[in-house]
C-alpha cells in the first residue's frame, strides 16, 4: 500500500520544484560565499555580469555549455533506460583517443568539414565502446553498472596518462599531448554569431561548430526517447523491467543499446575541447565535464530542453566564475564544483524533500487540484 | 642495496600506503553492511584531510586535527543519511553530491582561510602524528633479518597507522561479536527482519553511516597529518573509490579488507618502486597498469569471473515499511 | 469458558477509500487454536497488522489478557506477548538459526551470553515442543518447513504467549503442513493461544477450535469448529453476492487452439508451481481456472504467455509447439495471435508513467501500422488510441493524460482494448476484474463473451469464483499446482469450493 504521491499540476511539478530545489543549492552556495567572507549577491552580480556582460563572456559560456550538453544528454539516454552511466568522463576521456587518431592521420590531408564528422565517428565509437563492457557486464553478468562505470573511468585515465605519455607524444617532447593539430582538424570558431548582434568584438572565445552539433544531438535525443521505437522500449525498461519483458523487449539488447548510445554521447564531448580549442588532445582535457553532465541532466529533468537550458547555467558559472576569481581571489572557480554538488544533492537526492511541504500548501488553497492518484487496487 | 632491503622498503611503503585505504573501506563497510551504498568515500576523506589539517595548523595541536577531521566528516555522512535514510534519495547520487561538495569547498575555503593556494600551512612536526619508536627498534636493527623487519615494518609508524590495522580485528569484533554489529549485518540484509523484531531501521543505519564518518575522518587525518604535513587540494586522488574496490573485493569481510588494501598498497608501492626499471622476466610494465590494476580486478570480480561479489542483500534500497 | 487471550472491540481501519477493517468484534479464547478464514482482501492480514502494530486502527479497542493494550510498534505487540509468524518470513537469511533468535531480543551489547543463552533455550523448546533444527545452520541452507519452525521458534524465545501465523501453509509440503499442525496442537497443550489465518478451509477444519469467517472487512460469523462444515464455511466465506449475470447463449467449441501438455513450471526458490498440468481450450469458447491464489495459476498464465520458462511440457499454439523451456519472447507469441491481459496491471501490463496512448501499443510498439520511416508514428498512435477509448469507453477520453491518473477500471479497459483490438487467436486473461468498479466489470464480461463469440479461444484465470461461473464454457480446478477437477458451468458454488480447498471428491474425473 504505497501511498501515491498526490497528484500536482505539471507546472509545479516541472516548474516549480525543480526551481524550489535549486534556490535552495544556490542559497546555500551564497552561505559558502558569506562563509569566506565575501558578499554573495555582489558574487552573483558579478558572475552574470561576467558570463552574459560582453559578447566574449557569452562566447566563453557557450563554449562550456557545449560540452555539457553532451554530456547532460549523455547521462539523460541512460537514466531514461534506468540506469546510471557515472562513467561518461571515462567515456569522454577514451574518445579523445579517436580524435586523437582520426586528426592525426588525417588533418594533413582534410579540410575540417571533411575531417569533422570521421572525427565525430571516431569520438562516438571510442565512446560507445567504453560503455560496451560495463553494459555487457551488468546486463549478463549482474554486475552493478555505477561501479563498474566509476572504475572504467580509473582504467580509462590510466589507459589515457599511458597512450599520451608513451605512444602518441612526439618524439623530443614533454608535455603528455599530442603534437598541435593542423588547420583540417581545428574547427571553425562561431563567435561571429555572436557578434552578429552587435555584442562587441570578440577577441579569442573558443565558441566553435560543436555547438550546433550539440543542439543537433539535442535535437536527435529528443527524437530517439519520444519519437522511436528504441526510445519507447528504454523508457518501458526504465519505468518497469516486469512491463518490458511482457512487451517482449528483451533486456540485454536494451541495457547494452542504451549504453552505447550514452557512452556515443559522452565521446562527443570530447569534440570541443580537442578540435574546438585547445587543438590536441591533453592530459586531463575532459576536466570533470563528464560529471558536470550528472547535475545538468539531474537538474533538467533529463528532457533536451531541460539539459540546454542546465547546460547553459552550468556554462555561465564556468564562465562566470572564471570572472568572479579576478574579482574575488578568495572564490575560485571551484566554487563551481560546490554548487555543482548542491545542485545534484537537493535536485537529485532530495528532489521530494519539498514535496509534502507543497502538496500540504496546495491542498490549503485549492483542495479540489489535489487529486489522489489511484491506489493500488485490492 | 641488496634485494632484502627493497623488499622491507616496499614493504613499509605498502603498509603506509594503504592506511588511507583500509581505514576508508572499513569505513565503507559499515555503511553498505547496513544497507547503505557510499560512493562518496572519496569526499568524506578529502573533507577530513582539509579539516583536520586547518585545525592542526590553527590550534598546533594533532589531536584537534583529528576531532575535527572526524567532525566535519561525519556531518557530511549524517548529510549522506538524511538524503538515504529520511528522504529515501537515491544513495548513489547522494554519494556523488558529497565528493563534488568536499572537492569544491575545500579548494575554496582553504583558500579563503590561508592564502596558500588551497593548501594548509605546513604542519610543524608537534602537530602532526608522529613515528612511534618501539622500545628496542634502534637497537636490534642490526639483527640479520628480523631486525630490520622489526624496525621498519612493525616499529617506527604514525599512532595512526596502528589505529588503521587495529581497526580490522575491531571491526571484525563488532560486526560479529556485538548486538549493535548482528543487527547491523541484518539491516543490510532484510530491513523488514529488523523491523519486525521492534528494531528501529533508520537509527540503526544513522549509526552505520556515523561509524563510516569517524573513519573517513581518521583516514582523511593520516593522508594530511601522517602521510603529508598538511593538505594539498584533491589529496585523496581516487583513494576513496579504490577503498570501494577494496570493499568489493573483500566481499566486505574485515580481515579480507585488510588484504585487499596491503594489495592494493603494494601495487601502488611497486609502481612506484618500479619506475621505469624493467622487471625480470616481463621487461618494463608501464606505472599505469599498476595503478589500473586495482580497478581492473574489482571489474572483474564483480563480473563473477573469479568468485562472485555479493554485496549485501537490501544495499542501496530505501527502506519503505510496508506489508 | 476460558478466559480471553485476546478481545478486539469494534476495530476500523481505512486506506484512502477503501474501508480494509470495518467495525471487527473477535474474542479469541486463551489456549485455543482460533482460525481466520476469508478469501483474499477480506481484510485478514489487515487486521492481524494492526494486533502486530504494523497498523493503527482508526478506532477501536485491542484488549490482551483482559487489560487493554496499546500496540503502536512491533516492540509493544512482543512485550504484550504476541508473536507474529509472517507469511513471507522475517528471517535474515545468511544468519545462523541462533542469530536469527536473538535478533532484536539479545540479553546485552554482546553476543556471547545472548548465544549461550539462546541455545539453551532452543533445547528446551525442542523438549516441549519437538522444535527440532540445528542452531548453528545457515537459515539459507534450510528448508522452507525448517525456516517456518525458525520464526516460530524466534516468537516463543520472546515469550509469545500468543501466536499468529499469517497463511502459514502457503509454502509447505502437505506433510511440512502436517507437521506444522501437530506443533500447533501442542503449543495449545502448553497454554498457548494460537491464531492461524489461511483461506483454506481444510487447515481450519483439520486444527482450529473456533473459527472466524470474514468477508469484505467484516467479521460475518464465528463458529465452533466442531460444530460448522466446510460447506457452511464456504457459503459464509463467498457470501451471498449479486449474483453476475451475463447474457450469452450457448458456446460453439470449434478446433483447439490452444493445448497445454504436462507442464511444469517453478518459482524462483525452485519450488514446484504447475505440476503437470494438460488441458485444451477450442476456438469460441472460454475456459477458466478457478482455484485459490497462490495455487500455481498464475505461473500457469505467465508460463503461456512466455513470460515465464517453463521446466518441462510443451504448449501448442493453433496446433504448433511454442519454446517453452527456452528463453520465452512474448512478442514471438503476439506475432503468432496470442494476447496476454496480466494478472498485474500496475507493473506488468501497464506502464503508469506512460501516456495513455503509449500504452495502448505496448507490445504491439513494433507493428509496421504504428511506424512512419524510422519514427513512431504518434498521430497515427494517438488516433488509434482514440478509436480504443471510444470503443471501450474509457474515460476520461484523454489520450495524453498519464495512465497513473487513470481509475483501476479504466486501466483495466485500457489492457484489454489493445490486447482484444488486435484480433488475437487466443486470448489469455488473468484476473480481468481485479480491483475494478462495477459498472466496469459487466462491460469487461460482456466484452470476453463477444470474443468467444466472434471464435476466440479464451482461457480465464480468475480467483473470483463468480466470475469463471458466470463466464466460462469449461471450468477447470487447479489446487496445488494440479488441476484437480473439470466441472461444467453449472456447477454449484459449494462444488467447486471444495475443489478448491483441496478436498478431494471421489466422482472426480478430469
Amino acid at each position: 500500500m504505497s501511498a501515491p504521491y498526490a497528484k500536482l499540476p505539471a507546472w509545479v511539478d516541472y516548474g516549480l520544484i525543480p526551481l524550489i530545489n535549486l534556490a535552495v543549492a544556490f542559497i546555500v552556495a551564497g552561505l559558502v560565499v558569506l562563509l569566506v567572507g565575501e558578499n554573495p549577491f555582489r558574487a552573483a552580480a558579478i558572475l552574470v555580469e561576467g558570463a552574459f556582460g560582453r559578447g566574449q563572456g557569452i562566447a566563453f559560456t557557450l563554449y562550456y555549455a557545449t560540452t555539457f550538453i553532451f554530456s547532460g544528454l549523455s547521462v539523460a539516454v541512460a537514466f531514461h533506460c534506468g540506469l546510471f552511466n557515472i562513467g561518461g568522463e571515462g567515456q569522454g576521456y577514451i574518445a579523445g583517443l579517436g580524435i586523437a587518431i582520426a586528426c592525426l592521420a588525417l588533418d594533413s590531408i582534410l579540410p575540417w568539414w571533411a575531417l569533422f564528422p570521421i572525427a565525430i565517428a571516431a569520438a562516438a565509437l571510442f565512446g560507445a565502446l567504453w560503455a560496451l563492457i560495463p553494459a555487457w557486464l551488468q546486463a549478463k553478468r549482474g554486475s552493478h553498472i555505477v561501479i563498474t562505470t566509476i572504475m572504467f573511468n580509473f582504467i580509462a585515465a590510466s589507459v589515457m596518462v599511458y597512450m599520451l605519455v608513451d605512444v602518441i607524444k612526439p618524439p623530443g617532447s614533454m608535455a603528455p599531448q599530442t603534437r598541435l593539430f593542423l588547420e583540417g582538424a581545428q574547427l571553425p570558431r562561431l563567435n561571429w554569431l555572436i557578434e552578429m548582434f552587435g555584442l562587441g568584438r570578440i577577441r579569442s572565445a573558443p565558441f566553435n561548430i560543436s555547438f550546433i552539433l550539440a543542439l543537433a544531438m539535442a535535437w536527435l535525443v529528443w527524437l530517439l526517447i519520444w519519437r522511436t521505437r528504441l526510445g519507447y522500449e528504454m523508457r518501458t525498461y526504465g519505468f518497469s523491467p516486469k512491463a518490458a519483458r511482457y512487451a517482449g523487449i528483451s533486456e540485454t539488447r536494451i541495457i547494452i543499446v542504451a549504453m552505447m548510445i550514452s557512452g556515443a554521447l559522452a565521446g562527443m564531448m570530447a569534440l570541443n575541447p580537442t578540435m574546438g580549442d585547445q587543438h590536441n588532445v591533453a592530459l586531463d582535457f575532459v576536466s570533470g565535464a563528464g560529471f558536470v553532465g550528472i547535475a545538468v541532466a539531474l537538474m533538467g529533468r533529463s528532457h533536451p530542453v531541460g539539459i540546454i537550458l542546465a547546460a547553459l547555467l552550468f556554462g555561465m558559472l564556468y564562465q562566470g566564475g572564471a570572472e568572479l576569481s579576478f574579482e574575488m581571489p578568495n572564490i575560485s572557480r571551484d566554487m563551481i564544483v560546490i554548487i555543482q554538488g548542491l545542485v545534484i544533492l537537493f535536485a537529485g537526492a532530495l528532489e521530494h524533500m519539498f514535496r509534502p511541504a507543497i502538496q500540504t500548501l496546495f491542498a490549503s488553497f485549492s483542495p479540489r487540484s489535489v487529486g489522489m492518484t489511484e491506489g493500488k487496487g485490492a | 642495496m641488496d634485494v632484502f632491503n627493497i623488499v622491507i622498503q616496499t614493504l613499509d611503503s605498502t603498509i603506509r600506503l594503504s592506511v588511507p585505504l583500509l581505514l576508508a573501506c572499513l569505513a565503507g563497510l559499515y555503511s553498505e553492511r547496513s544497507g547503505i551504498f557510499d560512493i562518496g568515500l572519496e569526499g568524506k576523506m578529502l573533507a577530513g584531510a582539509f579539516a583536520s589539517a586547518a585545525a592542526a595548523s590553527v590550534f598546533h595541536s594533532a589531536w584537534l586535527g583529528l576531532g575535527m577531521g572526524i567532525l566535519i566528516s561525519v556531518g557530511l555522512a549524517l548529510v549522506h543519511g538524511f538524503a538515504s535514510i529520511t528522504h529515501r534519495g537515491n544513495q548513489i547520487v547522494s554519494g556523488v553530491a558529497i565528493n563534488f561538495i568536499a572537492a569544491g569547498s575545500t579548494i575554496i575555503l582553504g583558500q579563503a582561510w590561508f592564502q596558500q593556494g588551497g593548501r594548509t600551512p605546513a604542519l610543524a612536526p608537534s602537530e602532526r602524528f608522529e613515528a612511534i619508536t618501539f622500545p628496542g627498534a634502534t637497537a636490534l636493527r642490526e639483527v640479520p633479518v628480523l631486525g630490520p623487519i622489526y624496525a621498519e615494518l612493525i616499529s617506527g609508524h604514525s599512532l595512526l597507522v596502528y589505529v588503521a590495522f587495529l581497526a580490522v580485528p575491531f571491526t571484525w569484533w563488532v560486526l560479529f561479536r556485538t548486538r549493535f554489529g548482528l543487527r547491523l549485518r541484518a539491516v543490510g540484509e532484510n530491513p523488514a527482519a529488523v523491523d519486525t523484531a521492534g528494531i528501529s531501521v533508520e537509527w540503526l543505519r544513522y549509526r552505520a553511516v556515523i561509524c563510516t564518518g569517524v573513519l573517513t575522518g581518521i583516514a582523511g587525518a593520516y593522508l594530511a597529518m601522517v602521510q603529508n604535513a598538511g593538505f594539498v587540494k584533491d589529496m585523496t586522488a581516487g583513494k576513496g573509490f579504490i577503498a570501494l574496490a577494496a570493499l568489493i573485493f573483500a566481499k566486505w569481510k574485515p580481515v579480507n579488507a585488510m588484504f585487499a588494501c596491503l594489495l592494493f598498497g603494494f601495487l601502488d608501492a611497486l609502481s612506484i618502486r618500479l619506475q621505469g626499471s624493467p622487471l625480470p622476466f616481463i621487461g618494463r610494465v608501464p606505472a599505469q597498469f599498476m595503478q589500473a590494476l586495482p580497478y581492473v580486478l574489482t571489474v572483474v570480480l564483480l563480473a563473477g569471473f573469479i568468485g562472485k561479489a555479493i554485496p549485501p542483500k537490501a544495499g542501496g534500497v530505501p527502506y519503505v515499511k510496508e506489508r | 469458558m476460558a478466559k480471553a487471550a485476546i478481545e478486539l472491540v469494534g476495530i476500523n481501519k481505512s486506506f484512502g477509500p477503501v474501508h480494509a477493517n470495518r467495525d471487527i468484534n473477535l474474542e479469541v479464547a486463551k489456549g485455543s487454536i482460533h482460525g481466520i478464514v476469508g478469501e483474499n482482501g477480506a481484510g485478514k492480514s489487515t487486521l492481524m497488522s494492526i494486533l502486530y502494530g504494523f497498523y493503527q486502527a482508526d478506532s477501536g479497542e485491542i484488549r490482551v489478557g483482559g487489560k487493554p493494550a496499546s500496540i503502536r510498534s512491533s516492540n509493544d505487540a512482543i512485550a504484550a506477548g504476541i508473536g507474529m509468524v509472517h507469511q513471507h518470513f522475517m528471517l535474515v537469511d545468511n544468519f545462523t538459526v541462533l542469530e536469527n533468535v536473538i535478533l532484536g531480543a539479545e540479553s546485552n551489547a554482546l553476543l556471547n551470553s545472548s548465544i549461550a543463552k539462546a541455545r539453551s533455550e532452543l533445547l528446551r523448546l525442542e523438549r516441549e515442543y519437538g522444535l527440532q533444527v540445528n542452531p548453528d545452520a545457515l537459515v539459507e541452507e534450510l528448508p522452507v518447513g525448517l525456516q517456518q519452525r525458525v520464526e516460530i521458534l524466534k516468537a516463543l524465545y520472546r515469550g509469545a504467549e500468543i501466536l499468529i501465523l499469517d497463511e502459514p501453509t502457503g509454502v509447505l509440503t502437505p506433510a511440512e503442513a502436517d507437521h506444522l499442525f501437530r506443533i500447533l496442537k501442542q503449543l495449545k497443550e502448553q497454554g498457548k493461544t494460537v491464531v492461524l489465518i489461511t483461506h483454506k478451509l481444510r487447515e481450519i477444519m483439520a486444527v482450529t477450535d473456533t473459527v472466524s469467517v470474514m468477508r469484505q472487512g467484516t467479521v460475518v460469523a464465528t463458529r465452533e469448529t466442531a460444530r460448522t462444515t466446510v460447506e457452511e464455511l464456504a457459503e459464509l466465506m463467498v457470501g451471498r453476492r449479486v449474483l453476475l449475470r451475463v447474457q450469452k447463449d450457448a458456446a460453439t467449441p470449434g478446433e483447439v487452439k490452444l493445448s497445454v501438455r504436462n507442464l511444469v513450471v517453478k518459482d524462483s526458490r525452485g519450488v514446484t508451481m504447475v505440476n503437470d498440468v494438460s488441458f485444451d481450450v477450442r476456438a469460441g469458447e472460454i475456459v477458466g481456472i478457478a482455484g485459490v491464489a497462490g495455487n500455481g495459476q498464475s505461473e500457469l498464465l505467465e508460463a503461456i504467455a512466455g513470460i515465464r520458462h517453463a521446466v518441462s511440457g510443451s504448449v501448442l499454439l493453433d496446433g504448433k509447439p511454442l519454446d517453452t523451456t527456452g528463453p520465452a519472447d512474448p512478442a514471438k507469441l503476439r506475432k503468432r495471435g496470442l494476447a496476454h491481459v496480466p494478472e498485474d496491471r500496475h507493473h506488468v501490463g501497464l506502464v503508469l508513467a506512460f501516456e495513455e496512448n503509449e500504452n495502448s501499443i505496448l507490445g504491439y510498439h513494433g507493428q509496421p501500422r504504428y511506424r512512419k520511416g524510422p519514427l513512431l508514428d504518434v498521430s497515427e498512435i494517438l488516433a488509434d488510441a482514440k478509436d480504443k477509448i471510444e470503443k471501450y469507453d474509457i474515460r476520461p477520453p484523454n489520450p495524453r493524460l498519464k495512465t497513473a491518473n487513470f481509475s483501476g477500471g479504466n486501466q483495466q479497459k485500457i489492457v484489454l482494448a489493445r490486447e482484444m483490438e488486435q484480433d488475437p487467436t487466443v486470448l489469455v486473461v488473468g484476473q480481468p476484474t481485479r480491483g475494478v468498479d462495477v459498472g466496469a466489470i459487466e462491460f469487461i464480461h460482456r466484452r470476453l463473451i463477444a470474443m468467444r463469440d466472434a471464435g476466440k479461444a479464451v482461457l480465464l484465470v480468475s480467483v473470483e469464483l463468480d466470475e469463471i461461473r458466470a463466464l466460462s464454457d469449461r471450468i477447470l480446478v487447479m489446487f496445488d499446482g494440479r488441476i484437480v477437477g473439470e466441472r461444467g458451468p453449472d456447477a454449484s458454488e459449494a462444488e467447486l469450493g471444495l475443489l478448491m480447498a483441496g478436498i478431494e471428491q471421489k466422482e472426480t474425473v478430469a
